[in-house]
């Protein structure tokens, strides 16, 4: 019995696991920076995180009685978990990776239906629950540079040992910390930010956000390589960039610039690899256009006037949630239609109508 | 001169010069030829020969009936030794009605009267006799010409567009035909314009046909015909797109193109139409392209329509593999065959044997929403969407989405990194569609129908009730006339 199949008879070159390999490749710099800045505590949470989402998905995908092979060699749930991986502070104990990772490939995503179906960004919502969860975990950070040896790394990763000793603060927590204590963004500025080292990324922060250059030849990467396109990065960049440059000129004293905007926490990451994730983010150019605005300004108004100091994870699930109805408002016009969908006039319809 | 810019496309791997570079064949007569009766869009030719009897090239073997419908012709000279079922080029591989004729390898061509200058012919005069020599449009679509020049006779259109894009991967007939014969073409373009009324002509031609576009310029210096080069793009060859790329007027939807005042034909049509009214040789041949990975030596030949597939690829050196899959057409809007005994027919621009590289792979993954499909369609359609909805039994929400203005290209398919065959959902949903409308058009007729007879039978026994009651009436009136003249008389 021969199979008909259907035109066309040919395909692109192209596959789901092409897309997401592509996408790692395109995180190998930054991940190994991080790994160097962070030394080999990095290396393990990365590890683990990467791990426990292999595992929970397989779980996940069994009691589902589906088959497991095929979607964990999809690459996604391990794309999910790298991604979180980068969003967490190096020196994270372990279980925060295990917990974020499962979070992320079980909750976020297989309960939803697995690959494609989900509403939120995985790596985010997993991200986002950590913070609620275990503020003290999630904003715990080191100096750059500080590497202890293999085993003193085993126990910083899984031994619980106590980072109190060398505990630093992201540049975005130090800042509203002294703003809390009364004092402007000058003062609180001093000594701690250096545009340069937040371009190239030898400062304080999580896994795989500190360096923006890297991010950002990823990103490149990315759209030569077609796997995504210029509109919701360049959009949550300018979401970002806009109200801060506008804040700044009003009252350079309190309202850093933009590129300390742009250079600091997650802005970077997410604009090039949180925003463009296809399944949670709007199908049209004008849809991601807006999405990407959303998110950036939601990131600014967040970090200025709400009570954390990042709110890029939240951000993008706010515009996770709107991705719908923007989808629902925004589609193409068909050929031959009006923007309305109904059927443009013929010129004897216009001759008949004037 | 300007190009208007196109949304969507893609562009697929060309694998034109498998067999772009070798001149077009004549293909050797097989021992029979089978002639479908239908080729074409429209109701199938009545037959008008008998088995048995001696026939002509050129002469009739069946006659259209009704409005599009189109006859067909004797290949070549012969001897009809069947009118029955035979396989159709059709991906069911079901039988449809057939005339069946072996060749006596004279060729005598049957003699049709033949215009001593035929751009003295009445406009109605050339689509008739277009009409008669049995033309369908050569691209593709076999649409009865004769019904689509009266139409744009009538309705009046400025423009006449050729279509010389051949966008779809692997085929090449367009191109040699319009390298090899060009000067036909033009003059095939004219007639087609005067037959219309069409006051420009102009021809797109796909920027990666070099030869064609310059054997083409020659071709048309002097003659008030405009040759173009438009970008090498899939689905460049739909009609609405090349109308798009050359005068930027768009065509409204449920609407065609003569609605805007163009008419577009294909230039193996031009061809075709030229033949049929210079020399009055109707359609008995075509120019198929035979290629695909699996053909030891691709190329164009000049098939008799009735060739059975298998002659050609023999033709062509035969198998170098086993091919994965025979498709008729191009790769992208082609359709499978499983054997190759069916006949070419008007509409076949290419028969291809493709090796399962070729193919790609085909288990479906899960949609990722990426949209490469939304960035790949030429109509502006949510392909993503539209499967979904198909995939959930929604259909009104699909036709909402834009269904019904799909045209099948591909395109989606084609890109789509999960491999989701896109564009079958919505030909599964588009059948599913018609199938509706049939059953509701046939509930509406039961229900009239039903309708009308209790009407009938409630008028059949008022009818009774009102007799019955005036015979009552009668007789009462009769009876009380008798008893008042009794009392009448009684009294007396």
């Amino acid at each position: 019995m021969t199979t008909i199949a259907h035109s066309p008879h040919a395909r692109a070159a192209n596959s789901v696991s092409r897309i997401m390999a592509t996408v790692m490749l395109a995180l190998v710099p930054v991940t190994l920076f991080g790994f160097w800045l962070n030394g080999w505590p990095a290396v393990y949470l990365w590890t683990v995180s990467l791990a426990a989402a292999l595992a929970g998905e397989a779980a996940a995908l069994k009691f589902q009685r589906r088959a497991v092979k095929p979607a964990l060699l999809d690459g996604s749930g391990v794309l999910t978990a790298w991604l979180l991986a980068l969003s967490l502070p190096p020196w994270a104990p372990w279980w925060i990776a295990v917990v974020g990772a499962l979070f992320a490939v079980v909750i976020a995503k297989q309960v939803f239906g697995g690959l494609g179906q989900n509403v939120f960004n995985p790596a985010m919502a997993a991200r986002v629950m950590l913070l609620i969860s275990f503020p003290l975990e999630m904003t715990t950070w080191v100096p750059p540079m500080s590497q202890p040896g293999l085993l003193d790394s085993l126990a910083v990763t899984f031994g619980g040992m106590q980072v109190d000793a060398v505990s630093s603060a992201s540049l975005l927590g130090h800042v509203k910390t002294e703003f809390s204590r009364g004092l402007g963004l000058e003062q609180a500025l001093a000594g701690h930010y250096a545009p340069l080292d937040a371009l190239w990324g030898r400062r304080s922060g999580s896994l795989g956000e500190t360096s923006a250059l890297l991010i950002l030849a990823g990103g490149v990467f990315l759209l030569a390589r077609r796997i995504i396109t210029w509109h919701a990065p360049v959009a949550m960049l300018a979401g970002v960039t806009l109200p801060a440059l506008l804040m700044n000129l009003v009252a350079p004293e309190h309202y850093a610039d933009p590129v300390y905007h742009l250079l600091s926490g997650g802005v970077m990451l997410a604009a090039f690899f949180i925003v463009t994730d296809p399944v949670t983010s709007p199908n049209t150019a004008a849809g991601q256009l807006l999405f990407g605005l959303g998110c950036g300004l939601l990131t600014y108004v967040i970090r200025t006037w709400g009570a954390y100091p990042e709110g890029v994870a939240f951000a993008v699930m706010l515009m996770n949630a709107a991705t719908p109805l923007i989808d629902r408002y925004i589609k193409p016009r068909i050929y031959g239609r009006t923007r309305q969908g109904e059927p443009l006039m013929t010129r004897h319809a216009k001759k008949d109508a004037a | 001169m300007k190009l208007f810019k196109m949304r969507g496309g893609v562009h697929p791997e060309a694998r034109k010069a498998d067999s772009s570079e070798r001149p077009i064949r004549i293909l050797p007569l097989p021992p029979l030829l089978h002639v479908p009766l239908q080729q074409h869009i429209g109701a199938p030719a009545k037959p008008v020969v008998r088995v048995g009897e001696k026939v002509l090239a050129g002469q009739l073997l069946g006659v259209g009936q009704g409005h599009v419908t189109a006859p067909v012709h004797a290949p070549t000279s012969g001897y009809v030794v069947a009118i029955g079922d035979h396989p159709a080029p059709h991906p069911s591989g079901l039988s449809a009605a057939t005339v069946t004729i072996a060749p006596d390898g004279e060729g005598r061509w049957f003699e049709y009267e033949v215009p001593a200058d035929p751009f003295v012919l009445a406009p109605d005069d050339i689509s008739a006799r277009a009409g008669a020599a049995g033309i369908v449009g050569l691209g593709g679509a076999a649409f009865p010409s004769s019904v689509k020049l009266d139409a744009s006779r009538q309705s009046g259109v400025d423009t006449l567009v050729i279509n010389g894009g051949e966008c779809e991967p692997y085929l090449t007939c367009d191109d040699r035909i319009m390298r090899e014969r060009a000067a036909g073409i033009v003059t095939g373009i004219r007639l087609i314009q005067h037959a219309v009324g069409a006051g420009h002509a102009i021809v797109g031609i796909e920027d990666n046909k070099p030869e064609a576009l310059a054997a083409m310029r020659a071709a048309a210096v002097a003659t008030g015909v405009q040759i173009r080069a438009v970008p090498a793009m899939y689905p460049m060859g739909w009609e609405k797109q090349m109308i798009h790329a050359l005068l930027g007027r768009e065509v409204p939807a449920e609407g065609r193109s003569a609605d805007i005042g163009v008419l577009v034909h294909n230039v193996a049509t031009a061809w075709a139409v030229q033949q049929a009214i210079c020399l009055a040789r109707p359609l008995v041949s075509r120019i198929v392209t035979v290629s695909g990975g699996a053909v030891i030596a691709p190329c164009n030949l000049e098939v008799p329509i009735g060739t059975p597939v298998q002659a050609l690829f023999d033709a062509c050196g035969g198998f170098r593999t086993t091919p994965a899959r025979l498709v008729l057409g191009g790769p992208m809007m082609g359709q499978q065959i499983v054997r190759t005994s069916v006949p070419v027919v008007k509409g076949t621009s290419g028969v291809l044997a493709l090796t399962q590289a070729e193919i790609g792979r085909a288990a479906p993954a899960p949609c990722i929403r990426c949209s490469t499909c939304v960035r790949a369609c030429p109509v502006g359609l949510l392909p993503l969407e539209i499967a979904a909805r198909v995939r959930s039994d929604d259909l009104a929400g699909a036709v909402a989405l834009g269904l019904k203005d799909c045209i099948g290209c591909g395109s989606c398919s084609y890109v789509c990194p999960s491999g989701i065959p896109l564009v079958h959902f919505f030909n599964y949903a588009k059948g599913d569609l018609a199938a509706q409308a049939r059953s509701k058009a046939k509930q509406e007729t039961t229900r009239k129908l039903a309708a009308e007879r209790s009407a009938r039978m409630e008028r059949i026994v008022r009818e009774r009730e009102e007799a019955a009651a005036a015979r009552k009436a009668a007789k009462a009136a009769k009876e009380a006339a008798a008893r008042a003249a009794a009392t009448t008389e009684a009294a007396a």
